[in-house]
């Protein structure tokens, strides 16, 4: 389990990063945390001829208020995130899931840019970005770009990054008063992936009508699944226990799509979405409600 | 003041080294002029090598050499066999086919050495695997150990008519007498599933030759080091005295790392003489998942034979055992289960038949547990399952069978793991299941709580259950106690260590006889350099069998001390008194002498040791049962299921363990936490996934579900301490213990939280998802 052989670049500037990228395309890889990077060329699974670490580059960690929500650097660790103040008070649903990632030698190195480049489908931040319809900076030396978490998910593994690109920041709303959030996951030990989870964030009006929902799913599909039509059926509701199953009934069989693997069946893995996605809704009910 | 150190909690003497990373390791060693080996593994199950092309492999820079079964020639045959069948049973039939070193021909299991690459480094040696080529010829894969005992399956050995490796019979009593006046019979059939021991520390070797005195050392992470170091000097033509053999700190063994011998121990030593350089080859995580064997696969098809109050009349159990594509191990594992069907009770009648099959699947040899568990598993299921069907409280059904305080020693008239007759020494069983009882408190939880815990909603359920543990096997262990001049006292032995606290238990048992501190004894363990003679470290037997030969060796060299010090001191033996290091004349303290002092009296540089004596306060002695200890257990389990997910939380788990005499509590404890995390991950997470083509799925700890702190209960731990009546220290094994109840605990303990879905769980381990496919009366995966 050793990996075969790459060129490695340790750039300190951005622009240097950029340009390396440029130079070698699809032959570079960026390491950042190395969380996933590394054990996949230990098995050689990934092979890449040139390594383009960007620990070096000062800068890319931050965790910024802003008017409206917050920026988070590249390079922000997931322990910074886990222990952030402003994470708590400007994105709870991301503070609060942190400690479900993986164990603390994992999130003290693994990073915020690092999860999303790589969009594994049973990863949480992507799945949470895009239930928070975050948006990220993504960078080249051609320019910049920004692009919302619901359009870069494309696939598993896949982004709508670049070879030439690296995922600088993002930007993270935050949710309007009278909002709950939750999220709901079924994990075999406390730091696995999850065999399915869904992530839910709700608005009010003043009535206690439902003006927003969103619900995005992990580990059921091959990138976050979005489900537009059920989070659309709770606008303009009251959340009753019928409009709750009814939403999640739309999602959990027409909007997820969840495979098969030694750890869990399709069939399974719907059924815990399903029961999960109860469960948020009513979670993130009740915080709306300011009762939780 | 109280002068035993038995029994007594002393924190570890190894703890220092280890904790602060001095402790030496195999992958520790590095050697001037070092090379670095890597296996080119076979990833079919079951294929003809049509050819091998290493041209490209060969001449890639820092690679240094590379060697196939051809270049090996007539070096390259199967290692000996590790335990010899049973020549006692009748009718016994046994098959040996044993690992060779790399394979020339045909592919029996994924994993196999086809080749191996010797370089500057190891990441250039994997560099060469990448380029060597490998044609195949596929061929049907044998991945089931029921169809591979079908008339049309697929051979792994062409030599060998069919799969069947094994078949052994045997019976006590008369188990069809017994059904035909049973009130009720129980039929029932039991999966058990593969897994794997994942010790912290992978395998590895290094060997060094040195040309000139024509002498081999090879630090080994086996638990076995001084038959390792025999086989090797026979295999490489070497005296014995020429071969050293360490096996130094060793990160968990688990029974996986005494098998002998794996091929890369074949392999290493013959690759350091003929390329006249150290080479070291570290096994890592994946290989490990292929390469070292592994346990537990086993189909059970049992009935029981009861009156109506639940008395056991008999059982009779037919069972096919899988030992993948060869077996070394003997019958080992099979003999095990044998041994466990019946569990602690009192069973007339028993008839169990077995047949063990070649699959094209990882050698399988005893992992913690090693087939008691299977026994265990199909016993208590069988007890739950009489209960229900005979209306009697589960416990109760136990208590009325378990074996009485007054029927020991209980002779079973069948053999066990080491061909010794089945004979369960000593033991209190009802005493340990009311011990557990309380601690738990199980009246009230029934009465009270769960109720309660229902009427809330939620699934709660309780589980207990009892299980022996036959332990403490011979052939023998010896040891050697030294009075050294500092005073200290140095003490070897041959058994090997791999983090069970033998530098602290054996030291307790030597400092006790010898009036020292614990720390003052420093033991040598698993170097054929310091003790010539020895098995090895398996069948939880260090406590038992090394450790009263330690308790043997001990009081040789206290009446060596206390003869030379009552001429010294002038004083009569029985007026002496150990203590402090030191020699005293009761009650006259100023008469007394120092064991250094003493040490140097009877190593004199002059003068003559007296006709009929030896030099030095020094002793060795040996220790070899006739037969085995067997100790005994009842665990008890609380624990909350979510029905809708399945996911469990473990409220209580309690312990009572009565293993004889205890050396050390806290090393006991930790003995029996360790074994119980085994014991979940057999029970409901570890569980290695195979297809059809016998290749493993989750070869990785990503996908293999190791139990982690995360998932652990606080588990708490009750002793009671029923003497073996077949040793000095009075001591039974203990090291497996932990293991062997659980996944029928927690099988007891789902179906009691899962009551309103009544049903019947007859395979381990499970997971989520099969548990919830069973609660719903589905098929599932």
């Amino acid at each position: 389990m050793k990996p075969a052989p790459f060129a490695y670049y340790a750039p300190t500037t951005l622009d240097e990063a950029l340009s390396l990228l440029s130079e070698h395309g699809y032959d570079a890889k960026v390491l950042a945390g190395g969380q996933s990077l590394v054990p996949m060329m230990n098995f050689r699974i990934a092979q890449p001829a040139v390594l383009v670490d960007i620990n070096n580059i000062p800068d890319l960690a931050y965790i910024n208020a802003e008017e409206g929500g917050v920026r988070v650097g590249a390079l922000t660790r997931h322990h910074q995130s886990e222990t952030s103040p402003v994470m708590a008070r400007h994105a709870p649903l991301i503070y609060s899931t942190m400690p479900k990632i993986a164990y603390p030698q994992v999130r003290t190195r693994g990073t915020f840019g690092g999860s999303l480049s790589h969009a594994d489908p049973s990863a949480e931040l992507p799945t949470l970005t895009t239930t928070l319809d975050a948006k990220f900076r993504l960078v080249s030396q051609c320019g910049e770009r920004w692009v919302s978490a619901r359009e870069f998910f494309l696939g598993l593994y896949t982004t709508a990054l670049e070879p030439d690109e690296i995922l600088i920041e993002g930007f993270v709303p935050e949710l309007p008063p009278r909002s709950g959030w939750s999220l709901q996951e079924v994990n075999r030990r406390k730091h696995d992936f999850a065999l399915a989870g869904v992530a839910a964030v709700l608005t009010l009006d003043e009535s206690g009508i439902c003006q927003d929902a969103r619900l995005v799913f992990l580990s059921v599909g091959d990138h976050p699944m979005y489900a537009e039509r059920a989070s659309n059926l709770l606008k303009g509701q009251a959340l009753t226990p019928e409009a709750i199953r009814a939403a999640t009934e739309l999602a959990t069989t027409e909007e997820i799509d969840p495979g098969d693997d030694i750890h869990a069946t399709a069939d399974f893995r719907r059924h815990l979405a399903k029961t999960l996605c109860q469960r948020a809704i009513e979670q993130a009910h009740q915080r709306a409600q300011g009762k939780q | 003041m109280d002068k035993r150190l038995i029994g007594k909690r002393v924190v570890r003497n190894e703890d220092p080294r280890l904790l602060t990373g001095q402790a030496q390791y195999v992958d520790d060693v590095n050697l001037p002029n070092m090379a670095h080996a890597a296996m080119f593994r076979s990833e079919y199950a079951h294929a003809r090598i049509r050819s091998i092309d290493v041209s490209k492999a060969r001449a890639y820079p820092g690679v240094i050499a590379v060697y196939t079964a051809e270049d090996m020639g007539a070096d390259c045959y199967p290692g000996p066999p590790l335990v010899s069948p049973p020549p006692t049973v009748k009718d016994v039939i046994f098959n040996s086919r044993r690992q060779v070193p790399l394979v020339k021909d045909k592919i029996r299991h994924a994993g196999e050495i086809i080749a191996v690459v010797i370089a500057e480094t190891r990441y250039i040696a994997e560099d060469g695997l990448d380029l060597i080529e490998i044609e195949y010829e596929p061929l049907p894969v044998v991945a089931d150990i029921e169809k591979a005992l079908e008339p049309d399956s697929p051979l792994v050995h062409d030599d060998l008519d069919s799969n069947l490796a094994a078949h052994l019979v045997q019976k006590k009593g008369d188990y069809e007498a017994a059904r035909a006046s049973a009130d009720a019979i129980i039929q029932r059939r039991f999966t058990i599933e593969r897994g794997t021991a994942a010790a912290m520390e992978n395998r590895g070797i290094v060997a060094q030759w040195d040309a000139k005195s024509e002498a081999l050392t090879v630090w080994d992470t086996t638990q076995a080091p001084i038959p390792i170091r025999n086989g090797l000097a026979a295999r490489l033509g070497l005296s014995e005295s020429k071969v050293r053999v360490i096996a130094p700190f060793i990160g968990g063994g688990f029974g996986p790392k005494i098998m002998m011998f794996y091929s890369e121990e074949m392999l290493v030593p013959w690759l350091a003489i003929k390329l006249n350089r150290p080479v070291k080859w570290i096994e890592d995580r994946r290989e490990n998942f292929y390469a070292t064997t592994q346990e537990r696969g086993q189909v059970h098809e049992v009935e029981m034979a009861f009156t109506r109050d639940g008395k056991i009349l008999g059982i009779k159990d037919d069972f096919i055992h899988d030992t993948g594509a060869y077996d070394p191990y003997g019958l080992t594992t099979p003999l095990n289960t044998q041994s466990h069907v019946m569990g602690g009770y009192d069973i007339p009648n028993f008839t169990s038949e077995f047949r063990v099959a070649f699959t094209n699947k990882t050698i399988v040899t005893p992992m913690r547990g090693a087939g008691r568990p299977h026994g265990i598993y199909v016993i208590e299921r069988m007890m739950d399952i009489a209960a229900k069907e005979l209306g009697i409280d589960r416990v109760e059904i136990r208590r009325r069978n378990l074996i009485k305080p007054d029927a020991f020693p209980y002779e079973h008239g069948i053999i066990d793991q080491a061909f010794a007759p089945l004979i369960f020494d000593s033991g209190n069983y009802e005493a340990v299941l009311n011990e557990t009882l309380k601690a738990v408190g199980y009246e009230k939880f029934i009465k009270e709580e769960q109720p309660r815990y229902r009427a809330e909603g939620r699934r709660v359920g309780i589980g207990v259950l009892p299980f022996i543990e036959t332990t403490g096997v011979g052939p023998y262990e010896g040891a050697r106690v030294t009075v050294e001049a500092s005073g200290k006292i140095a003490v070897a032995t041959g058994v090997g260590t791999q983090g069970q606290g033998h530098f602290t238990s054996f030291a307790q048992v030597v400092a006790e006889q010898l009036g020292v501190d614990v720390t003052d004894v420093r033991i040598t363990t698993g170097d054929s350099a310091h003790f010539n003679w020895g098995t090895g470290t398996f069948a939880s037997r260090g406590a038992v069998v090394a450790g009263n030969a330690m308790h043997a060796a001990a009081t040789m060299v206290r009446k060596k001390i206390l003869k030379l010090a009552s001429k010294v001191l002038n004083a009569p033996e029985e007026e002496l008194e150990l203590e402090d290091g030191m020699v005293r004349v009761a009650d006259i303290p100023q008469s007394s002498i120092s064991l250094s002092d003493l040490a140097a009296l009877a190593n004199p540089l002059r003068g003559a040791v007296e006709p009929g004596t030896e030099p030095g306060l020094e002793a060795t002695a040996y220790y070899g049962p006739q037969y085995g200890p067997t100790a005994f257990g009842v665990h008890a389990m609380i624990a909350e299921i979510d029905a809708e997910t399945m996911m469990i939380k473990i409220l209580r788990y309690v312990v009572t363990e009565d293993c004889g005499t205890i050396l050390n509590p806290l090393i006991l404890e930790g003995q029996i936490h360790g074994g119980v995390a085994l014991g979940l991950g057999n029970a409901y997470y570890e569980k290695l996934h195979f297809d059809e083509n016998a290749q493993l799925l989750n070869a990785s700890f990503m996908d293999y579900l190791l139990v982690g702190s995360t998932e652990m209960p606080r588990i708490e731990v009750h002793h009671l301490e029923t003497r073996s009546p077949l040793n000095e220290l009075g001591t039974k094994g203990v090291g497996e213990a932990g293991a062997i109840p659980v996944p029928a605990l927690f099988a007891q303990t789902m179906e009691d939280a899962l009551y309103d879905y009544n049903l019947e769980i007859r395979e381990t381990p499970l997971n989520p998802n099969r548990l919830f496919g069973i609660a719903r009366k589905e098929k599932t995966a």
